[in-house]
C-alpha cells in the first residue's frame, strides 16, 4: 500500500472545464478533489502551483525495442522516458524482433512490463511477422487484452490483405492502425520528395505515397465497417481526406507526431540523420496544415512515434541510417507550444490523454486486462493516473541527459516550454520535481 | 556564398559565388603550365598530408586527385575503402576518425551516399574536406573543370586568356545539359557552376530522368531536343547508368538513344563550333555515338587533362590561410 499523495494549488483540467482544486490520491485511486482540502498526515506533498493537474498522458505510438533491440531501448528505459514526459501509459508497437504477432512474444512483453514504471498496453501485428501476407491470430491476441493492431514500420501494402484484416477485426471489437506509405511509391526514399530532396540528391518518399494509402483505407473502412486509426499523418492532403471521412461518419481516427507539426524538410539541409524519419518531415505547408488541424477536430491525438536508435546506426550515411527519432520526453512540451504556451489545457489533454485512451480502449469503461484506467476525468474514485504539468517551465534539451537509452532526438539544444513536474501511475509518484523517483 | 574557398571545404558548388569560382579557375590556370614542364612538381604543399578516401571505386577521379596532390608535393595517403576491410555499415564517424588520427590536412572523399562528405566534414572540423562525388548530390570538381574547359576554349577562340576574361565569356553562353539529370551529381554541380557564372542553361531528358522538382536550379526544362541542340553553344552529355536504361526509367537503351542520344545525324546538324562535353566514362552508342565522341569539338580528353590543375587549385586553396581581410571582419 503506497503513501497518500497531496497535490496542492494546481488547476484541475476536466474534459470541458478547469477548476482550482487540491487532489488527494490514496491506494491507487483519486480519493478527493476540492478546494482547500487539508493534507493527510502521511501524504507526500506535490506543489502544483502554476501547474495543470490532468489525466496522465497516453502515447498511442511507442517503440520500446524489446525484445530484440535492447541496445537502443528496453521496456524499462522506455517507460522511464515516458514517465518523465508525463505519460502514465504507452502503447508498445509490435515491430520488435521477433514481432508481436503471436501469444508467445506478446506474453514476453506482458511479463517484462511488470517492471515498467508506466502502464504498457500492446499493439499486436496485423499480419504474421508484419510481412503483409497472412493474418496474425488477432482473436487469440484480442482475448489476451490487445485492442489495437498494426504492422507499423510498414503499412499493409496489399489492399486485399487489408480488406480481409478489416473483415476479421470488425467482429473482435478491435481497431486496425495503419502506417500509411505505399512502399512502391516510397521505395528507396529517405526524405520527402520535392525541391529539397532534388537539390540534396536524396531519393524522395512522395507525399502521395501516404495520401493514396489513406484514401484506400478510408474506402476499405467504408466497405467493411471496421474502425481504422491512421498513424503519424504528415500531409495536408491526407488530413483533407480524413476530415471528409469524418464528415461522412466513417469510423476513422488519426494521430500526428510532434515532429510533423514542429519540423519540416528544410531541417535536412545538413544531412543530419537525426531528422530522418518515416513518414518523412514534409514541406512547410504540410507542417502548418498539421499544426492548424490540431484544434479543428480532424486530428484526434498527438502520438510520439518514439523510435530509439543506437548512435552507431545514426552515424551511418544518410541512405543507410535507420529512420526514426525519439519523442516521449518532449512531445508534451512541443504540443503545449503548438497550442500556444499555457493557453489551451482542454485541447492539450484531449490530444495527449483523453482521445488516445479512447482509441487504445484504456478508459474506465473499457475492458482492460493489461492496464489500469487512463484518460479519464480527475474525480473521486478514478484510477490515479495523473500528470502535474507546468506549462510555463523552460528547459533546454540535452541529448546526453535523456532517460532513453538512445540519443537520437532532433531537438538537441533547443529551448522548450512546458514540462511534467510530477507523474503518478496507479497511485504511485514515479516522477516528482521533474525527476524519476 | 563565399568569394574565396581559401581555407575552406569544397562540398558543393552552391557554397561559391562567381568570384569564388573565378578564383579557382584562375588558380588552376596558373597550374596548367606546371603540367607542361618536364619536372611536373612544385613544393607548394610540401609536408602537408592529403588522404584520399574512396568508398566507391573511381579510378579516374582518384588518379586525377592523387596526381594533383603529388604535383603540389603533398604526401598522399590512399585508402580504397571499396576494396578494403571497411564494409558497408561501418560508422562513417569511426572510419574517418581513424584516418584523422594518423594526422592529415585534407581529405578527398568519394561516397555512394548523398551528403556523406557533408556529414564527414562535421566529424573532422580541423581537416579540409574536398567532395570527390557523393551519391546523386554533387561532384564539384567535375563542375569546376567543366567551366574551366569551356572558358579555356572560348578564350583561345577569342584570342584572350581565361584569366583576363574572368567570367565575361559566360555571359549569354547557352548551355544544354542532356540525359540522366535525375541521378547525376555532375549535372547538379554543372547547373550551379555554369549558372553562377552567368550562362543560360536548358536541360532536356525523358520525364523519368528529371528530378521531381527543378525549382532549385536556374534552368529551363525543354522537351524538343533537336531544337535545343540548334540553340546551344555547349552540349553537356551525361552518362546513362545502364541499370537505369533497362525498363525502369526508360523502356530501352535503344529508345533512349533515339530520343536523347547524340547521334551522328544530330551531330551533322550542329554548328561546328558547338562544344561537346561528357564527364566520362562514356557509354559509346548510348548517350553519345562513338564517332561523335572522337570529333574535334568533343572535348573529353581536354576535360580529363584539366582535371589535374583544377584539383590542384582546390587542394591549394583549401589548405591556404583564409584571406586576412575576412579574418578581421
Amino acid at each position: 500500500m503506497s503513501k497518500a499523495i497531496f497535490i496542492t494549488g494546481g488547476e484541475v483540467i476536466h474534459p470541458t472545464s478547469t477548476e482550482h482544486a487540491d487532489v488527494i490520491v490514496r491506494d491507487g485511486v483519486i480519493e478527493a478533489v476540492g478546494r482547500g482540502l487539508s493534507a493527510p498526515d502521511d501524504a507526500i506533498l506535490v506543489d502544483a502551483r502554476g501547474c495543470w493537474v490532468g489525466p496522465g498522458l497516453v502515447d498511442l505510438h511507442t517503440h520500446l525495442r524489446e525484445p530484440g533491440r535492447e541496445a537502443a531501448e528496453t521496456i524499462v528505459s522506455g517507460s522511464q522516458a515516458a514517465a518523465l514526459g508525463g505519460y502514465s501509459a504507452v502503447v508498445a508497437m509490435p515491430n520488435t524482433e521477433p514481432a508481436l504477432d503471436g501469444i508467445m512474444s506478446v506474453s514476453y512483453v506482458i511479463t517484462k512490463s511488470a517492471a515498467a514504471v508506466v502502464d504498457v498496453a500492446i499493439a499486436g501485428a496485423i499480419t504474421v511477422n508484419r510481412a503483409g501476407h497472412d493474418l496474425a491470430p488477432m482473436a487469440e491476441l484480442a482475448a489476451a487484452g490487445i485492442r489495437i493492431f498494426t504492422d507499423d514500420g510498414n503499412g499493409v501494402q496489399n489492399a486485399a490483405v487489408m480488406r480481409r484484416a478489416m473483415d476479421y477485426a470488425r467482429t473482435l471489437g478491435v481497431t486496425l492502425a495503419q502506417h500509411c506509405e505505399d512502399e512502391h511509391l516510397a521505395e528507396g526514399g529517405v526524405m520527402n520528395e520535392g525541391e529539397v530532396s532534388a537539390r540534396l540528391g536524396l531519393l524522395g518518399r512522395p507525399a502521395v505515397s501516404e495520401d493514396i494509402m489513406v484514401e484506400r483505407d478510408i474506402a476499405l473502412s467504408r466497405l467493411t465497417g471496421c474502425p481504422v486509426h491512421f498513424l503519424h499523418i504528415s500531409t495536408a492532403a491526407s488530413l483533407r481526406a480524413i476530415a471528409a471521412a469524418k464528415v461522412e461518419g466513417l469510423l476513422v481516427t488519426c494521430e500526428v507526431a510532434p515532429h510533423h507539426f514542429t519540423l519540416d524538410e528544410t531541417s535536412l539541409e545538413n544531412y543530419g540523420t537525426q531528422f530522418k524519419v518515416h513518414p518523412p518531415l514534409r514541406t512547410r505547408g504540410d507542417r502548418e496544415a498539421v499544426r492548424a488541424a490540431l484544434v479543428t477536430g480532424v486530428i484526434d491525438a498527438v502520438a510520439t512515434d518514439h523510435a530509439p536508435h543506437a548512435d552507431e546506426l545514426k552515424e551511418l550515411s544518410f541512405d543507410e541510417a535507420p529512420a526514426g527519432m525519439l519523442g516521449l520526453e518532449h512531445a508534451a512540451s512541443l504540443t503545449n507550444e503548438a497550442l500556444g504556451i499555457g493557453e489551451n489545457p482542454l485541447a492539450f489533454f484531449a490530444l495527449l490523454s483523453r482521445a488516445p485512451a479512447r482509441i487504445a480502449q484504456l478508459r474506465a469503461t473499457d475492458v482492460r486486462p493489461l492496464t489500469s484506467a487512463h484518460g479519464g476525468d480527475v474525480v473521486t474514485g478514478e484510477d490515479a493516473n495523473l500528470v502535474i504539468f507546468d506549462p510555463r517551465q523552460n528547459y533546454v534539451v540535452d541529448r546526453n541527459a535523456l532517460a532513453s537509452r538512445s540519443r537520437n532526438t532532433p531537438y538537441d539544444g533547443r529551448s522548450l516550454t512546458g514540462r511534467a513536474r510530477a507523474t503518478i501511475v496507479r497511485g504511485r509518484l514515479v516522477v516528482n520535481n521533474g525527476e524519476l523517483q | 556564398m563565399n568569394d574565396s574557398m581559401r581555407g575552406r571545404n569544397l562540398l558543393g558548388i552552391e557554397e561559391l559565388s562567381a568570384t569564388g569560382i573565378v578564383e579557382i579557375l584562375d588558380t588552376a590556370e596558373s597550374f596548367v603550365e606546371i603540367n607542361t614542364r618536364s619536372i611536373k612538381k612544385v613544393p607548394t604543399l610540401k609536408g602537408r598530408v592529403v588522404a584520399s578516401l574512396f568508398f566507391e571505386e573511381s579510378t579516374r577521379t582518384r588518379l586525377s586527385f592523387e596526381t594533383a596532390a603529388k604535383r603540389l608535393s603533398a604526401d598522399v595517403i590512399s585508402l580504397a575503402v571499396a576494396s578494403s576491410s571497411v564494409k558497408k555499415g561501418e560508422s562513417l564517424k569511426d572510419t574517418v576518425a581513424t584516418i584523422e588520427s594518423i594526422g592529415i590536412d585534407a581529405l578527398v572523399m568519394r561516397h555512394q551516399a548523398s551528403g556523406a562528405a557533408v556529414q564527414v566534414s562535421n566529424y573532422v572540423p580541423n581537416v579540409r574536406v574536398i567532395n570527390a562525388g557523393d551519391g546523386q548530390h554533387q561532384h564539384p570538381t567535375q563542375g569546376l573543370l567543366d567551366v574551366f574547359t569551356v572558358r579555356q576554349i572560348l578564350a583561345a577562340r577569342a584570342g584572350t586568356s581565361g584569366r583576363d576574361s574572368a567570367a565575361e565569356l559566360f555571359a549569354g553562353l547557352k548551355v544544354l545539359i542532356v540525359g540522366d539529370i535525375r541521378h547525376s551529381r555532375v549535372a547538379r554541380s554543372d547547373m550551379l557552376a555554369f549558372g553562377a557564372l552567368g550562362a543560360t542553361i536548358k536541360v532536356c531528358a525523358p520525364g523519368t530522368l528529371l528530378p521531381s522538382d527543378m525549382s532549385a536550379w536556374p534552368v529551363e526544362v525543354v522537351t524538343n531536343y533537336d531544337e535545343a541542340l540548334q540553340w546551344a553553344d555547349v552540349v553537356a552529355c551525361l552518362r546513362l547508368q545502364r541499370e537505369r536504361g533497362t525498363g525502369a526509367y526508360v523502356p530501352s537503351l535503344e529508345e533512349f538513344t533515339r530520343t536523347h542520344g547524340l547521334t551522328v545525324e544530330r551531330y551533322r546538324r550542329l554548328d561546328p563550333r558547338t562544344i561537346i562535353l561528357h564527364p566520362g566514362p562514356m557509354n559509346r552508342g548510348v548517350e553519345i555515338d562513338s564517332q561523335v565522341a572522337d570529333m574535334t569539338n568533343a572535348f573529353m580528353t581536354t576535360q580529363v587533362r584539366n582535371g589535374v590543375p583544377v584539383r590542384m587549385a582546390t587542394l591549394y586553396l583549401a589548405l591556404s590561410e583564409e584571406d586576412s581581410k575576412e579574418k578581421h571582419e
